[in-house]
């Protein structure tokens, strides 16, 4: 029987072992190498281990698909950028100046005013980020522009202003390297000829021994065969093309519909707002001072439905399905945004209360109107030299040169500060986004599952089946809501240091919170699909946001003065005369002269010329590689088949 | 070897004797085998320890204790585990897999989450994918054609620390 060939096989081996001289070495060889197998299996299984959440993001993955992993996935990346981003912003802003900076209270722009000092302390005002907070290093409005600091020599001002170009710059490239690395994978293409039959003879993992491993197990091999379902079930349909084309465009031509309302909706409330705010807020009850946010708010949550419900009329492939969907919910988002603020620029100089994270996109857009802030801080300038004047007026005769007088930094008159408010409404609305989610999530799914679970028992109708039934992990609305907050960190961290800090400690909470609630409240979906194994789609849309949210800062860099009374670049015309400065009083001349030449625009403008043509050069190759790539593996394929 | 020997001892202490060389005929039942901590949780223990067994009952005795240990090992060639893996999912012993064997490899493996349907889809597309001879069941040759060009085969079946 085959048992004894196997015997005999043993008895060969153990032969090997008996003879000879190189018995000894070769028993301590063989006890090497499973000595070095076992080593390399321990460091490959700590590896997987020190991967943070690894195993909750895998056992979700066997629950509820490769499609709702991916959103965790990308949560998880996320989180290491917004790590590195606290690194640098922590490191290189934060710390230098707490600790080597001129303390609090020893500059008027460091201390709480006078008038403010009473509630400075409170909860409410330390919760609005005013107060105490507002004059420390979490904002803009703190740091001295003092070109060097500490015994260390630290430049504070570029070491700022380097930081801030360095973190979007660093924000750039790894989203770009993410993508790239994720095209190549894509480019690998599978080769499923025996798919079915590998998931059914291949997937079982013999060493298991864990109960609650093969619990995953058995949901992950469950899960994986019903992706392949559907992948085959959709290869399998046979469509009516002229229906499903009809029914696509009139699906189109209803979101058409749906954003151009909401884009109304929107521009006619903001302009009733402004008449009401014409006529006096106090006139007016509750829902007509905060009409704006509610009616975007309430417009954020229904339309997306009812993307939904137009989607079910396309009959696409899930996967494709959910990319329209993202992509339509963005463009609500951004025609939103941008009808807000069309609609607000015509009345840039009334104090617009509501949402003035906005004004960042008003000095942006709002080219013709005066910049407002420039006439306040001409009106303040004068009334500081009045008040100069009046601290000098009984004590010292015509001669200037005398010692100036101290006064305490709270009684100093202050100027307008509008990085620092800037910053502030940045970490407001990151707040109330934070805690906005989390509700949703308590009371959306929680208690809805609680009531469906237990209220069960003594309703009408089955609830589980039936509405409301439990809720499903909502991809595309999630994901979304990522990428935005993720815009907004990046418009406001240059102005509020702290944000990426704060960003962190809300992804951390976020990823535990989620997991738990993914696990315990939603149930999967009906048709559970594979997420295309690269995320290029999410990519693509956070390289778009990127690109948007760096535009004003970009633009303020360049063309808004700094304001004079606080801030490091305070009394500079620019803010990136900080690099000419630097370049004149740390480096050698030569350099400087060197920097000069080659900003020459005579020698930017072929590189850019250069750049261009070698983009396009590196494009065409790729293509032929792509080509040349299949063809190899069509020829291999033909000849496997021979093979046979 | 006296590693499994002492595991296949402290199975049945009364039963299995210490001294193995009169080589005694003693066998142990199925039962205590697919409670081992290593099968437990292994759909395709029952399997696993009939296709090893003489006897085709599923008691094994020692030999075969050792035999069926020795290809679960990662120093068994492939051709062995593919011959073994086929014994496994080969429930009716006919030496094909037909349709039936495959309907019930599946449900091992998804513990019955699957619709009647979606099984009667997933097992046409295997005999679709994998049968060459066009029987409509797999044979020897089939199955190893197709599981020698399967990446995972040999990183997730059948490997075992002893």
């Amino acid at each position: 029987s085959f048992s004894r060939e196997a015997q005999l096989f043993v008895e060969k081996f153990e032969g090997a072992l008996g003879k000879g001289k190189g018995k000894k070495f070769y028993a301590y060889k063989v006890m090497m190498t499973k000595k070095w197998m076992k080593f390399q299996r321990d460091f490959e299984n700590f590896k997987t281990a020190c991967i943070p959440w690894e195993m909750k993001i895998k056992e979700i993955e066997s629950h509820f698909g490769s499609s709702v992993a991916s959103y965790f996935i990308f949560l998880r990346w996320m989180y290491g950028i917004n790590m590195i981003l606290f690194g640098l912003t922590f490191g290189l802003v934060m710390v230098p100046e707490a600790l080597m900076g001129k303390p609090y209270g020893s500059l008027p722009r460091k201390t709480v005013p006078r008038a403010e000092e009473a509630s400075a302390m409170n909860f409410a005002t330390l919760w609005d980020f005013s107060g105490f907070a507002q004059y420390s290093v979490l904002f803009y409005g703190y740091y001295n522009n003092q070109r060097t600091i500490g015994w260390l020599r630290f430049r504070m001002p570029l070491s700022y202003f380097l930081v801030g170009v360095g973190t979007i710059g660093y924000s750039f490239m790894i989203v770009i390297r993410t993508m790239a690395r994720n095209a190549n994978e894509e480019g690998g293409g599978d080769d499923t000829s025996f798919n079915f039959s590998w998931k059914m003879f291949t997937s079982w993992d013999y060493l298991s021994g864990n109960p609650e491993t093969a619990d995953n197990k058995f949901a992950s091999i469950t899960t994986s065969f019903k992706e392949a379902i559907v992948e085959e079930q959709e290869s399998r349909k046979e469509e009516n093309i002229h229906l499903t084309r009809f029914l696509r465009v009139l699906a189109n031509f209803l979101a058409l519909c749906t954003l151009a309302g909401s884009g109304y909706l929107i521009f006619f409330v903001v302009r009733r707002s402004q008449k009401f705010a014409l006529e006096g807020l106090e006139n007016y009850g509750w829902w007509e001072r905060n009409e704006v946010n509610m009616v975007m708010s309430l417009l954020g949550m229904f339309c997306p439905t009812l993307f939904d419900v137009i989607s079910s009329l396309e009959n696409y492939h899930p996967r494709i399905a959910l990319r329209w969907q993202l992509g339509r919910i963005f463009a609500l988002f951004l025609g939103n945004l941008y009808t807000f603020i069309i609609a607000l620029m015509d009345e840039i100089n009334l104090k617009a209360s509501y949402l003035p994270p906005f004004i960042i996109f008003n000095m942006h857009m709002g080219q013709e109107e005066d910049f407002q802030p420039l006439e306040e801080e001409k009106i303040v300038k004068y009334n500081m030299t009045i008040w100069e004047a009046s601290l000098y007026n009984g004590t010292i005769p015509e001669n200037s040169t005398a010692p100036p007088i101290q006064v305490d930094p709270a009684d100093v008159p202050r100027g307008p500060c509008w990085e620092t408010m800037v910053g502030q409404e940045f970490v407001r609305l990151t707040v109330s986004d934070t805690m906005t989610t989390y509700i949703t999530i308590l009371i959306g799914d929680f208690l809805r599952a609680v009531f469906v679970r237990f209220f069960n028992y003594c309703w009408c109708w089955d609830l589980e089946y039936g509405f409301p039934s439990y809720s499903e992990f909502d991809i595309s609305g999630n994901v979304l809501g990522l990428i935005f907050n993720q815009g907004m960190i990046w418009m406001g961290s240059f102005y509020a240091p702290c944000l990426p800090a704060i960003n962190v400690f809300r992804l951390h909470t976020s990823m535990y919170l989620q997991c738990w609630a993914v696990m315990c409240c939603n149930v999967p979906q009906e048709r559970v699909f594979k997420a295309s194994r690269s995320n290029n789609f999410y990519m693509a849309m956070l390289l778009f946001i990127l690109f948007l949210s760096t535009l004003p800062a970009v633009y303020t860099i360049v063309s808004i003065p700094p304001s004079f009374d606080c801030g490091p670049f305070s009394g500079k015309t620019r803010m990136f005369e900080v690099i000419s400065e630097t370049l004149e009083h740390d480096f050698p001349s030569w350099f400087g002269k060197v920097f000069g030449y080659a900003s020459n625009p005579g020698l930017i403008l072929p590189f850019i010329l250069l750049m261009v043509l070698s983009i396009y050069y590196l494009n065409a190759t790729s293509k032929s590689y792509k080509e040349a790539n299949l063809e190899l593996k069509k020829k291999l394929q033909s000849v496997r088949n021979r093979e046979l | 070897v006296y590693r499994l020997h002492g595991r296949y001892h402290e199975m049945a202490p009364n039963v299995v004797p210490m001294d193995y060389t009169k080589d005694p005929d003693v066998k142990l039942p199925m039962q205590l085998i697919i409670n081992m901590p290593e099968l437990k949780e292994n759909p395709f223990r029952e399997r696993i320890v009939e296709s090893f067994s003489e006897d085709g009952e599923g008691s094994l005795s020692f030999n075969d204790f050792v035999d069926m240990f020795s290809v679960l090992s990662e120093m068994a060639p492939r051709e062995l585990k593919a011959i073994y893996a086929f014994k496994i999912y080969d429930f009716n012993t006919d030496n094909f897999i037909c349709k039936s064997d495959l309907e019930k490899t599946l449900n091992k493996l998804t513990r019955e989450e699957l619709t009647a349907e979606e099984i009667t889809l997933v097992c046409e597309k295997v005999i679709e994918e994998a049968d060459m001879d066009g029987d409509g069941k797999l044979g020897f040759a089939d199955f190893e054609n197709m599981i020698s060009k399967a990446p995972d085969f040999l990183r997730y079946c059948f490997k075992k620390k002893m």
